[in-house]
């Protein structure tokens, strides 16, 4: 029952912290990240090469960076569905506008980035302040977003922007000491996770968390819920729009990069034990979950399974994830769960 | 008796006869607009299109509407279209042999994906959002590996039958209404169908009152899924081949979801009528009609889409939330 | 022979008894009343009756048969139906389908919504209830015609024996003489009507006995005839005051006014008028339902006043948000911890700084040091600052919420049951930290609906009828006069 030893404000021993997240969904993740990663390194020896392995996560960054923005989002009891339109959007946009004028970077950026303010505005303010479900407000706000960008851009993208911006995705720093190379997309998702890390102990971070988990009760507590929940959503669409410009680099623009990572991002989410309906989950987790995914699908690529069974490892990944623990504790108690409904 | 007449006046003050007012304002602005670009809009051909584009979308919000009431949501309905078309094409190779074979072979695949999804909700109690979408996405997966292109061939029958007219009405319009009058006897005439508006209105009052919860929730979402493959199957008689990317290329999910809510469903459940998302669904085909007619880009169309789904979304959300009776007045604000 | 009888029924709750060995019978075609304060074991009684608890010793008969539910399915089955404060209807469905849910009358295999229409009809009609049609939709009727419809579905289970608990918490006066028309024409029958209430004119009103139930024991089961109101609250009530309230020091000094209302009002309550002093406890008593939660509200920000006047020291403020209301130095402790005081799965240092987070953010350092010594100060029992508040009991969880809210430092504390579902060590703990908050020269409105607390704590009472301040009653007051004035019966005491 409950506890009654004293309160102290002396933490626990650190190893005992640590055995005790392994053991939660969020700490467990790192475990199986650690198992995938050591099945990768066996199929393939050449990625135990430093050099390779950085590589190899500078490819996974995109992913890992939409993931870190649907995190935001799903932890704050949303969820966004406008992501692969956003970065779809985003590409076209650095691809058409950019050209090969490399003195037009800075300012299309800026568009970019303004566009991202925009639409993670929208969905956050239909959302909350319209009480549209999340779902649809950024379905909806997806298809506008796409459909606009197409039509401005005549639908076909011209073409890839010059090489100097899609340095950031495809180049890097050479000759470092133990890696050797460092992509530079592996240093903007390593910015951008202690942005995120930092982001999660302020304030805003913890009232976001507060959010998810009662909103009621944060906005008697004197918060401003539809404009936490917005800064998510923005939090969102930028994430997507350094993805997009990490992936330009990597990819080249084609109006079909970025697909489908959405449902990879909350495939992640999900499996790093972040609750949907928010409330719960460390942004680590997260990352590491999105990571694990993709060492899962380069593993099932060296077994020889098809690359187009990734939705289907991912269905079943969220099934897994979700299904087991509910029904060891329907089992474990009789009582009626009242989880019938989405988006609470 | 006066049940009766209470009934109607019910229904005429409803939001479902808002729905249907919205469609003859939009259908109108149409056929002034149409005018205006110098073409006319009550053609024949163009009701026909107008109805064919109705048939599709409207069995797959047949079923939405079920699982909506229910109080869950059903985001495997893109897929199982699609894999619906790509079985019954692939089983029949343009024999008119399989036909049977084909039909039966695309009706059980569809029923037994949304049975999966019934049984994940109801008795495994996932959130229907994510038990449909994990399940939508292993389809996905499945259609992704197995088929690039279209695939497989229609039976000359129900290639026919595709182009089948009464009149104007496509003979799988009267087909998708049949459906509906069936689903409209489920769900006053049976315990069952009953139970789909108590799950969904309240499942702790449900439950007390003996209803079992599952057994509502099983159905509705099993049913999702046979319709959700009946529509596939409209779209094998109409294209004469199967198509991997079909459901996910119509929007199926976010749009039969929108015309149920346009149709003044709420989505958290126990509210909501049949004829409401029909009336949805003919919102949305005549505004892609007009927009067809009046020659407008096909991305401008989807911006279009989006408004009107966010806005009416938005509308509807807007009505009334239930509070604490007030007990005085005069509290303006 | 009784209709229903129960025997030696006990039931506790994490080894804390709230029922002991109670025995009731209740007489066929009677309606017995069943009285008691909060907390007193009535809610418990009349769940397990209904097959929503399973008791954990005794028996229940009905008839010769002995009763035991494991579903409330069950109880219905068995002839004992029960209405509970809360309804439990659809609001978007129609009466008859309400009344007929799980149990729709089928005619060759479909079910008939006009035999059933014509069924609930029927029923209303033996009811003498003309005003509600069975094809109308539950929620556009007034809530005075869905207790009704609530009564109608329990009488459709052919209930021998129906339990009402508060049955007319929510109808207006004129509705209350519906509501006993049907409970005479349901006990010419032979019904047995169980009746919890708080409002003891209408015990008298209606019942032929009253069992009295006090701290989870049967005080006395007696003809209404024997009884008079003062005698009922007398034996409601009686149990000696100990010295279990912290007591005010004698030279504690009440200050300035720091909070005034005049003539407040919104859609809940109206003319408001009062005044806060800082280092005064001032109670504020009403029954279920009369304002009282909604006037803190008012003050607090999370339902504004629209009307009248709001004054915090002495100057007049609008306080249309909850941020204003804190911004003004106003803590508002809630009445229901878990869906309006606490985030459960978040920590007891998130939870403390919460309202610091979102009010002050640049204070957070500050209030985080401050948080742990103060939450030491209030003998938090819990793991660490790291623990989820989920995971702490009822009292301990109100340490966290009040800690959250010192640490904004506020001027008023309004505290809405700030005893609630803690145990009696606990609310120890709370009263003397009470009188320590005001001697430090805060200013505390405290609601509860536990009187021995009101009286116990308060330096002044205030009672509230219907959404208006009736009576303001000196420290002390005993609560047969806090009772008359809150439910509006003559006592001989003017209010």
């Amino acid at each position: 029952m409950t506890t009654t030893t004293r309160f102290t404000t002396e933490r626990r021993p650190l190893l005992a912290r640590v055995g005790r997240g392994l053991r939660t969904p969020g700490g467990a993740i790192f475990v199986l990240l650690a198992i995938l990663l050591v099945g990768l390194f066996l199929y393939n020896p050449s990625l135990g090469d430093p050099g390779q392995f950085m590589r190899f996560l500078g490819r996974t960054a995109p992913i890992l960076i939409v993931a870190l923005g649907q995190y935001f989002v799903i932890v704050s009891g949303e969820i966004d569905l406008s992501m692969a339109a956003i970065i779809a959007a985003q590409v076209v946009l650095a691809g058409n506008l950019i050209g090969q004028d490399a003195s037009r970077i800075l300012p299309v950026v800026l568009l970019m980035a303004l566009l991202a303010l925009v639409v993670g505005l929208l969905n956050g303010v239909l959302t909350t302040l319209f009480r549209v479900p999340s779902f649809i407000a950024t379905l909806g706000t997806a298809l506008v977003v796409s459909g606009i960008t197409f039509y401005a851009t005549g639908g076909a993208p011209s073409g890839n922007p010059v090489d100097s911006f899609r340095e950031i995705g495809r180049g890097g720093i050479d000759k470092v000491p133990v890696f050797g190379f460092v992509p530079y997309s592996t240093i903007v998702l390593a910015v951008l996770v202690v942005l995120a890390l930092v982001l999660m102990r302020r304030p805003f971070g913890r009232m976001l968390l507060a959010v998810g988990d009662n909103a009621r009760m944060t906005a008697l507590a004197g918060a401003s819920v539809w404009w936490l929940r917005t800064r998510a959503f923005i939090l969102s669409a930028f994430a997507s729009t350094i993805a997009a410009i990490v992936l330009v680099g990597y990819a080249g623009v084609s109006p079909v990069v970025g697909q489908g990572y959405q449902f990879i991002a909350i495939t992640a989410v999900i499996l790093g034990g972040v609750v949907l309906g928010g409330g719960r989950g460390w942004v680590l987790s997260a990352i590491a979950a999105a990571f694990a995914l993709e060492v899962l699908f380069s593993l099932l690529d060296f077994i020889g399974v098809q690359s187009t069974w990734r939705p289907a490892v991912q269905g079943v990944i969220i099934l897994v994830a979700l299904g087991v623990p509910l029904l060891r504790f329907t089992r474990r108690r009789s009582q009626t769960l009242r989880s019938n409904r989405p988006n609470k | 008796m006066n049940g009766r007449t209470a009934a109607v006046r019910r229904t005429l003050g409803s939001t479902t006869a808002t729905v249907y007012a919205i469609f003859v304002v939009v259908a109108i602005a149409g056929a002034i607009l149409a005018a205006t670009a110098g073409s006319a809009f009550f053609t024949e051909g163009n009701l026909e299109s107008l109805l064919t584009a109705t048939t599709v979308l409207g069995l797959v919000a047949i079923g939405q509407t079920l699982v909506v009431l229910l109080g869950s949501l059903d985001l495997s309905v893109p897929f199982v279209v699609s894999l619906s078309s790509v079985l019954a094409a692939g089983v029949m190779l343009g024999s008119a042999d399989n036909l049977v074979a084909g039909i039966l072979t695309a009706v059980v695949a569809s029923t037994l994906i949304g049975l999966v999804n019934g049984l994940l909700v109801g008795l495994v109690k996932i959130n229907g959002f994510i038990a449909t979408l994990g399940i939508g996405l292993i389809v996905s997966g499945y259609l992704f590996t197995n088929y690039q292109g279209s695939t497989g061939q229609a039976s000359p029958q129900l290639v026919a039958f595709g182009g089948l007219t009464l009149g104007f009405v496509p003979v799988t319009t009267i087909l998708m209404f049949a459906c509906l009058a069936i689903v409209m006897v489920l769900l006053t005439r049976t315990r069952t169908g009953m139970h789909v508006f108590a799950v969904g209105g309240d499942p702790e009052v449900a439950r007390m009152s003996g209803v079992r919860n599952a057994v509502p929730v099983i159905v509705a979402h099993a049913l999702s899924g046979l319709f959700a493959g009946l529509a596939g199957l409209v779209v094998v008689a109409r294209l004469g081949v199967g198509s991997p990317q079909v459901g996910s290329q119509g929007g199926y999910d976010l749009l039969s979801i929108a015309a149920v809510v346009l149709g003044g469903a709420v989505l958290a459940g126990g509210r909501g009528s049949l004829w409401g998302s029909l009336g949805g669904i003919l919102i949305f085909a005549t505004i892609d009609s007009i927009l067809g007619i009046l020659q407008v880009n096909p991305y401008l169309k989807d911006v279009v889409r989006g408004v009107i789904i966010i806005v009416a979304v938005a509308v509807y959300a807007r009505r009334s939330v239930p509070r604490r009776p007030a007990r005085f007045g005069g509290g303006a604000r | 022979m009784p209709a229903l009888s129960i025997r030696s029924l006990s039931k506790s709750f994490f080894g804390y008894p709230v029922l002991s060995d109670i025995d009731i019978d209740l007489e066929v075609g009677e309606v017995h009343g069943l009285v008691g304060e909060n907390g007193a074991g009535k809610s418990t009684l009349m769940k397990i009756l209904a097959g929503v608890y399973a008791p954990d010793s005794g028996s229940i008969h009905l008839g010769e048969t002995d009763l035991r539910f494991t579903h409330p399915t069950q109880a219905h089955a068995a002839g004992i139906s029960t209405v509970f404060q809360e309804f439990n209807l659809l609001p978007d469905r129609s009466v008859a389908q309400n009344i007929y849910l799980g149990r729709e009358p089928r005619v060759r295999g479909f079910v008939s919504s006009a035999l059933m229409n014509r069924n609930a009809q029927a029923l209303f009609d033996s009811l003498g209830v003309t005003t509600i049609s069975a094809s109308a939709r539950v929620g556009d009727l007034s809530v005075a015609q869905q207790q009704i419809v609530e009564i109608a579905k329990a009488l459709s289970y052919d209930a021998r024996v129906i339990s009402m608990d508060e049955p007319t918490a929510a109808l207006a006066d004129h509705e209350v003489a519906l509501l006993y028309g049907i409970i005479r024409t349901l006990t010419s029958r032979g019904v047995t009507i169980l009746y919890v209430s708080h409002r003891l004119r209408e015990i008298f009103d209606l019942c032929d006995r009253i069992s009295v139930l006090k701290d989870g024991v049967l005080v006395t089961t007696r003809a209404a005839a024997e009884l008079d109101e003062q005698e009922l609250v007398r034996l409601m009530v009686g149990r000696p005051l100990s010295t279990f309230f912290a007591t005010a020091d004698a030279d504690a000094v009440v200050g300035d006014v720091v909070l005034s209302l005049q003539s407040a009002g919104n859609a809940w309550v109206d003319d408001i008028s009062l005044e806060l002093r800082s280092g005064e406890i001032v109670g504020m008593a009403g029954l279920q339902g009369a304002g009282r939660t909604e006037v803190l509200e008012g003050i607090a920000g999370s339902a504004p006043f629209t009307r009248g006047t709001v004054e915090v020291a002495g100057k007049t403020v609008r306080i249309r948000s909850p941020r204003r209301a804190i911004q003004l130095g106003i803590a508002h402790i809630t009445e229901d911890r878990k869906a309006t005081g606490l985030a459960l799965g978040q920590s007891v240092l998130d939870n403390a700084l919460s309202v610091v987070r979102a009010t002050t953010p640049r204070r957070v350092g500050a209030a985080r040091r401050r948080a742990l010594t103060m939450l030491q100060d209030l003998e938090l029992s819990a793991r660490g600052p790291d623990q989820e508040v989920r995971y702490l009991s009822g009292g301990n969880q109100q340490k966290v919420v009040l800690a959250k809210w010192l640490l904004t430092e506020p001027r008023v504390l309004l505290l809405d049951e700030p005893t609630r579902g803690i145990d009696v060590g606990a609310k120890q703990a709370l009263y003397v930290l009470m009188r320590t908050l005001a001697a430090a020269g805060h200013a505390i409105l405290m609601v509860s609906s536990e009187l021995p607390e009101l009286i116990g704590m308060a330096d002044r009472i205030l009672v509230l009828r219907d959404g208006r301040l009736v009576a303001e009653l000196p420290a002390a007051s005993d609560e047969e006069t806090i009772l008359a004035a809150a439910s509006g019966i003559d006592t001989g005491v003017a209010a």
